[in-house]
């Protein structure tokens, strides 16, 4: 595969900048994907071991089951917005900074 | 060269057409007299697509421009190409079918396909188009060696390509003569030599059109379907589905469901029944099973990893999801309407009658909404809605051939077989369309094999096989730093062999002797249901004989399946498998085969050492976060 012995690869991951950016980025990314999963498998063992809440109209004929069903769409947007706006102001800028640093030295 | 392309064009366009219009006819849901409308539709939306693969025949030269279109296609495109490539007619015609028969459950099932892409979003994408190029095999070799990668990685994109594939084949054969009567093999090579039109002549470029087109029919179909039902209702929620439990159809469908215990209940009970959960889903392990499938699946997707190749940046594989996301997740929240208002306007058991899974729902409510099974604007509805159908199932089978293909080509012939010499692009891309010819056959053979197969449960397993193999190994590649070659073989056999093997001997496969039994309860219970429907046709309200009609007719299908299924089953003792029994009870592998995956890579990887895997990770992690270098790694 392409390998580019200009840079040296263990500089940049132990340039601070990349110190800060991983750490950021693993904080934000796994506490995302936690809470997703956590909140999408709530709905099908809802569904299976608390169908009586499920069950209690909320809206006309609408019940809880079917508006938390449609909670996980928002929620699904509503993560992937969030994670879009961090990473479009903040971590590409970062990962900018180091690869426009470390292109130019490596030549 | 150019000359030579066009002319083949020429006659592949001639070729489909002929054979379409040439097709002998069965029994369709279109009427003989208005079958020219659907014609006419399906001509225009293929010299549409053709057109697009004629402009660009001319742009795909080199290997980069056939397997990911050189790089060039914007985020916005390919989030509207993910969603073609991703909303198969599982998704289309399927979930708002088992909405329809089912009501709360077939919602609750569309929610998985979406939520998987938050998977795609935050682990994959991004890192995947930094270090790769064409294929899955390629990020694997990135750090681990690389034939054993190309090879093990190759073999899965195959195994699951092709689960994946002949579901789609099958499905679609079937979906195209339910619709408009072509012969099932007809219609199985008309699929094949569309798609294979498509991606022989404009590689990625053209089938990236083809998914974005497709993609905008199908949202524009239904939110003009949408529209008409919900309209009447003054785009209120409740007040529609106010409408749908009160339906009597709806109503008896939940009866019939329930069996006994519905006797107890008034028929607002019954409606209100159909909002609720449990009428579809019964063992919720095996639910949740099937939602890890999705969740994690997606992602190792070789058909959906290589879209993220087309984009030219991180930041565009980002936006790519983001707009994907809203375009899946949309079409879903409108499916919801087109399921309710089919079981509403059409009525479950009518559904059923056309097709037993219920997938004929939409196309049905097209029907309806458009002035009935008689009047013009209703089979040109129909004929529009079907027409999407075909297309749909073309371009999920154009991304997934072509995702094969480069597993061959790509992987096996130039990676494994040259070794990673250099191999002129002219012989990478004649290698690349070879590959194609050969899926492209084999797809279409596989799909006449397979008729009258219930392959429903191949999607599932293909999922199944992309999460527990694909998935671990692309995730832990990528972010452990200990994670070499060795714990990627291992992983990749566990994860593959563990999901193929365990839906071998679960309920999917064939045991004779509970087919046996469950036929001869059908044809047991037969005489006391029929008294009772002869009793209901003579009601003298009408709603109620018109629903008796409907259960005779059912009835005497679900009587001809277990005569049927007798028959098939005769002397009969043992599955495939040589079991009597199922030896694992649940649908869906996931839930034991995805964390026995990931245990397998982690075994793997600190069992065996290599060097090349230690020493590259700086570099793979460094790239993968910043992109350092990420635009030249498309150039060469």
């Amino acid at each position: 595969m392409a390998t580019a012995p200009n840079i040296d690869w263990n500089a940049v991951i132990a340039d601070p900048r990349f110190q800060k950016l991983h750490l950021r980025k693993q904080l934000v990314l796994t506490g995302l994907m936690v809470f997703s999963v956590f909140y999408y498998f709530l709905l099908p063992i809802g569904a299976a071991y608390f169908q009586d809440l499920y069950k209690v109209k909320v809206w006309g004929v609408v019940n809880f089951g079917l508006l938390f069903a449609l909670s996980e769409f928002v929620v699904a947007w509503g993560i992937a917005i969030y994670y879009s706006r961090v990473a479009n102001r903040d971590f590409d800028r970062m990962a900018r900074e180091i690869a426009a640093d470390y292109e130019k030295k490596g030549g | 060269m150019q000359t030579t392309y066009r002319r083949w064009l020429a006659w592949g366009i001639a070729g489909v057409l002929t054979v379409s219009s040439g097709a002998a006819f069965a029994q369709g849901a279109v009427s003989d007299k208005y079958r020219w409308i659907t014609f006419l539709v399906f001509a225009a939306i293929i010299t549409l697509t053709m057109y697009v693969t004629y402009l660009a025949a001319k742009r795909v030269k080199s290997a980069s421009d056939f397997y990911t279109a050189g790089g060039g296609v914007s985020g916005l495109q390919n989030g509207w190409a993910i969603a073609g490539d991703y909303l198969s007619a599982a998704s289309f015609l399927g979930i708002a079918g088992l909405i329809s028969q089912y009501g709360y459950d077939g919602f609750m099932y569309s929610v998985g396909w979406l939520v998987a892409y938050i998977t795609v979003l935050l682990v994959i994408a991004e890192p995947c188009r930094n270090i790769g190029r064409y294929t899955l095999p390629d990020i694997l070799a990135y750090r681990n060696n690389p034939r054993a990668m190309r090879v093990v990685g190759a073999i899965s994109v195959i195994t699951v390509s092709t689960f994946y594939l002949t579901a789609q084949m099958v499905g679609g054969g079937v979906l195209v003569k339910t619709l408009i009567g072509i012969d099932y093999e007809i219609s199985v090579i008309a699929v094949g030599v569309l798609m294979l039109a498509y991606v022989l002549f404009g590689g990625m470029v053209a089938t990236t059109w083809v998914q974005i087109i497709k993609a905008i029919l199908l949202v524009i179909a239904s939110l003009v379907l949408v529209m008409l039902v919900w309209l009447p209702y003054g785009f209120s929620l409740p007040a529609f589905l106010q409408d749908v439990v009160g339906d009597p159809k709806v109503q008896a469908k939940v009866a019939s469901l329930l069996g006994d215990p519905a006797k107890n209940m008034s028929a607002a009970e019954l409606g209100q029944r159909f909002l609720e959960p449990g009428l579809y889903f019964k063992n919720p392990i095996d639910q949740i099973s099937l939602g890890l499938a999705l969740v994690f699946g997606t992602a190792g997707m070789p058909h959906i990893l290589m879209r993220f190749f087309t984009v030219p940046t991180a930041q565009q594989a980002r936006k790519s999801v983001v707009w994907a996301m809203a375009i899946i997740g949309g079409f879903y929240v409108l499916t919801l309407f087109l399921g309710f208002g089919a079981a509403k306007h059409v009525g479950p058991a009518a559904i059923a009658a056309v097709d037993a899974g219920g997938n004929m729902a939409g196309p049905l409510l097209a029907q309806y909404l458009g002035g009935g099974p008689e009047s013009f604007l209703g089979n040109f509805m129909l004929a529009f809605v079907s027409a999407v159908a075909f297309a749909t199932i073309v371009a999920v089978v154009a991304g997934l051939v072509l995702a094969a293909a480069s597993a061959i080509a790509h992987d096996l012939y130039v990676g494994v077989y040259h070794g990673g010499d250099v191999v002129p692009p002219q012989m990478q891309v004649r290698a690349a369309r070879i590959a194609t010819v050969v899926v492209g056959a084999m797809a279409i053979t596989i799909g006449i094999a397979a008729k009258g197969q219930n392959v429903a449960h191949l999607v599932a397993l293909a999922f199944a096989v992309a999460a527990s193999a694909n998935f671990p190994c692309v995730l832990l590649t990528l972010y452990w730093r200990r994670c070499n070659t060795g714990g990627i073989v291992l992983g990749m056999i566990v994860g593959t062999v563990l999901a193929v093997g365990l839906t071998l001997v679960s309920p999917n496969v064939t045991y004779p002797q509970a087919v046996r039994a469950a036929a001869q309860k059908v044809l047991d219970g037969e005489a006391a249901k029929r008294s009772a429907i002869e009793a209901a046709l003579a009601s003298t309200e009408t709603h109620v004989a018109e629903q008796a009609r409907l259960d005779l007719a059912g009835l005497d299908k679900a009587v001809k399946k277990a005569q049927d299924d007798l028959a098939k089953v005769e002397g009969k003792e043992r599955s495939i498998m040589g079991l009597e029994k199922p030896a694992f009870e649940l649908k869906n592998p996931g839930i034991i085969s995805i964390p026995l995956g990931f245990l397998a890579v982690l075994l793997g990887s600190l069992l065996f050492r290599d060097k090349r895997s230690e020493d590259l990770w700086p570099e793979l992690y460094a790239r993968q976060n910043t992109g350092i270098l990420a635009s030249k790694a498309t150039s060469h």
